[in-house]
């Protein structure tokens, strides 16, 4: 049964039975559909989470609860998401049912185009169970542990570092913030908890693959990052989801804190399968001289809402928000970013960039917010669209912005399309349309992806290239 | 036929408007053509209806590429099989530089996993702007993108000879260009010149076609040609003017 009503969407030209597959049912660990105390109970219990916890999901229950949807100014789309039928929690991954021969050939190329090492390939496949709700580590984990450096899944870090753990947890983003971030403070699982000691530099990027592996079952990961006094961290999430049947949940929330000095950049990028509901809530909080940057690809899905944030807390601390955001046809994309200053003389700068394909529709929601008695703030903030073929849509709610007196911020729009002419000059030169298209896209985010770690901005052009070549023909 | 581009009685308009009214040509390979006209006669139309312009439809006739049929074509397929056109107006295409535009194309024309080779491709590129005196920096800008129109036309000749194609219309190559780039385009085409190339010129100046002399020369008015004849035929247009042949003579 599905949790989400299948809207009449005749423009959704995807595929939906190519590369499917499904899991059986029976799960060891399964809180059964809907949401009630009980399910919190019984998440508490299989988890063996401490009683704060249990407390404090049972609290974030009922605010879940109160809160109306978003629809007054977000899509009334949300409104299809119906939350008495999703499980919300599954622990243990039954085998699935299918070995790697199996597995479709446009999956497997797909995860060969996007050079997935071949290890993880089959456990993206499906082919290799895993704890369904928990986060897959590299073995970079070990690595960093020489270093003095933490990095669990979220449910050890309650557990094992709970003096660091109960400081933040919920701090950045209390539970209230949103009616997802409720959500997710209710029944969250998975994730991950980073903690890089005092001056410690972490060389290499720290990588996690989430994936939603079960039909229908919504994934709540929880990710807690703190960078102490003068300490260096890259962190990338990865999601690479297959194609699935029914209409899935994914709401994730993720706290960073930058003590001072320290230095922190989040890297996402995302391929949803066109029928996942992202909601997410992401946001930093930067202490002094302290930066934190996030980079947010958005591919797919059938509706994203985020808008990662800095709260700059401290003196100097600047906040970045670099994102590239794909609305392909009958998607969705309403994304944007938060910048909240609260000190003198703090930065921030955002960039942001959307495609939209077909009925494809993206959305920018900045809010940038300078009080009145700060001085020596600074804000840049840059929003760029591009539309592939008429019927495309693009809405941009700019910065809100409170200005203080010595306070500068500056604003840019733009909105440009990838005409038909242009698309045929290239064709002439021997390109398909998607390869086209595909060139035009990846022009239009080249000068953003090169402040991107090289092996990230390579992924992303091949899920460019393959999203492209997908919405043709 | 082999070794001709033939263009058969071909009609194609736009909607209720008919702008080509049977058209008829060949052009052999090793052979230059040139086709002279007002503005107005349908030149550009013809040049794009060959590559496969979507707005155009074509509603008789044929045109073959080596004695193949390329009108069911889709337009990457045309261009991968040897037609090139240069455009009268040629497209920019924001934050994609030439070098990774040719890139692009050269790899259209290879399997897949048979990328060309970073340094070959850079020998040829570099060697191919020497010969039209482009300026090594033209390969990290976007193609056409805030280009002089003499530049575009440059780049233009520069994707030819980087693609190698078997038949190339050059669609009024010689506008926006002053003498000095006129001459270093034409050498530029010149040099590509040869048995394997068949060049049709469309023009309507005759200036250009001192540079790049063609083996034959095609008038074309209302959408048909109306008098094909030597080189000379070119100077007498520009003497003569149009008028003379505006007429076409019964079939
Ligand atoms: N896209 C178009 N839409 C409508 N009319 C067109 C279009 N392209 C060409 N035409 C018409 O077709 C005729 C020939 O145009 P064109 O082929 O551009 O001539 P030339 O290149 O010889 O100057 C002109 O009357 C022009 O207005
Ligand atoms: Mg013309």
């Amino acid at each position: 049964m599905s949790g989400i009503v299948a809207q009449d969407k005749p423009d959704l030209q995807i595929d939906q039975d190519q590369g499917n597959f499904s899991y059986p049912e029976d799960y060891a660990f399964d809180a059964g559909t809907g949401l009630t105390e009980k399910t919190i109970d019984y998440i508490c219990d299989t988890k063996g989470d401490p009683d704060w916890v249990r407390e404090f999901r049972k609290k974030a229950l009922k605010v879940f609860q109160d809160k109306p949807l978003p629809t007054h100014w977000a899509s009334k789309d949300l409104e299809n998401i119906h939350f008495d039928d999703f499980r919300y929690y599954l622990s243990k991954g039954a085998k699935p049912k299918r070995s790697w021969d199996e597995v479709p050939d446009d999956v497997k190329k797909t995860f060969e185009r996007l050079g997935i090492p071949e290890k993880e390939r089959a456990f993206l496949a499906g082919v290799e169970a895993q704890f369904d709700s928990e986060a897959a580590y590299s073995n970079i984990k070990k690595a960093v542990a020489e270093q003095g450096v933490v990095f669990v899944g979220s449910r050890e870090g309650l557990k094992e570092h709970p003096e660091i753990f109960r400081k933040w947890f919920g701090k950045v983003i209390p539970t209230g913030d949103n009616k997802f971030s409720a959500l997710n403070s209710a029944v969250f699982s998975g994730g991950s908890f980073i903690y890089v000691p005092k001056g410690v530099k972490v060389k290499h990027p720290l990588q996690a693959y989430f994936r939603i592996n079960a039909e229908n079952f919504g994934q709540f990961e929880r990710t807690l990052i703190i960078v102490d006094e003068g300490a260096e961290l890259t962190y990338m999430e990865g999601c690479t989801a297959p194609k699935f049947d029914s209409v899935t949940l994914h709401s994730a929330v993720v706290e960073l804190v930058a003590m001072k000095g320290a230095k922190l950049q989040y890297i996402t990028v995302q391929n949803w399968s066109p029928n996942v509901f992202n909601l997410v809530t992401k946001r930093g909080l930067a202490h002094e001289e302290a930066e934190i940057k996030w980079i947010d690809c958005n591919i797919g899905s059938r509706l994203t809402m985020k808008y990662p944030g800095v709260v700059l807390k401290g003196r100097k601390s600047r906040g970045e928000v670099l994102s590239i955001a794909l609305a392909n046809n009958g998607q969705h994309q309403d994304t944007g970013a938060k910048m909240i200053h609260a000190a003198d003389e703090t930065t921030s700068n955002i960039i942001s960039k959307s495609i939209s394909i077909g009925s494809g529709r993206a959305t920018y929601r900045g809010l940038v917010h300078i009080p009145r008695h700060l001085k020596g703030c600074k804000n840049n903030t840059e929003c760029d669209a591009l539309l592939i073929n008429s019927e495309s849509r693009t809405d941009t709610y700019p910065a809100i912005v409170t200005r203080g007196e010595g306070n500068s911020v500056q604003h840019e729009a733009s909105v440009s399309k990838v005409s038909a002419e242009q698309i045929f000059y290239m064709q002439q030169r021997g390109l398909s349309e998607g390869q086209a298209m595909s060139l035009s896209v990846n022009g239009f985010v080249n000068e953003l992806v090169r402040q991107f770690p090289m092996e990230y901005s390579v992924e992303l052009k091949r899920l460019i290239d393959l999203e492209m070549e997908g919405s043709v023909g | 036929m082999k070794n001709t581009l033939e263009i058969k009685g071909l009609k194609a308009g736009i909607g209720e408007k008919e702008i080509l009214h049977g058209l008829n040509l060949t052009v052999p390979k090793g052979e230059v053509h040139a086709i002279m006209g007002k503005n107005g006669s349908g030149k550009s139309t013809l040049a794009k209806v060959m590559a496969g312009h979507h707005d155009y439809e074509v509603r008789g006739g044929d045109v073959l590429l080596d004695g193949e049929s390329i009108l069911g074509l889709a337009p990457d397929v045309r261009a991968r099989t040897g037609l090139f056109l240069a455009f009268q107006y040629p497209s920019e295409i924001p934050g994609v530089t030439i070098a990774n535009f040719m890139r692009a194309a050269l790899n259209a024309r290879r399997a897949e996993g048979e990328e060309i080779d970073a340094v070959e491709y850079y020998n040829e590129l570099y060697q191919k702007m020497d010969l039209l005196k482009i300026d090594r920096s033209f390969t990290s800008r976007s193609v056409n993108d805030g280009f002089s129109g003499g530049e575009k036309k440059r780049n233009e000749i520069l994707q030819m000879a980087m693609l190698g194609p078997k038949y190339a219309v050059l669609d009024e190559t010689d506008s926006g260009l002053d003498i000095d780039a006129l001459k270093v385009v034409s050498h530029g085409v010149n040099s590509l010149r040869g048995p394997n190339l068949g060049i049709l010129v469309i023009t309507h100046y005759q200036r250009l076609l001192d540079y790049i002399v063609p083996d034959v020369v095609h008038v074309m008015a209302a959408g048909r040609i109306v008098k094909s004849g030597p080189k000379e035929l070119a100077l007498e247009m520009e003497k003569k003017g149009y008028d003379w042949v505006e007429t076409p003579v019964p079939a």
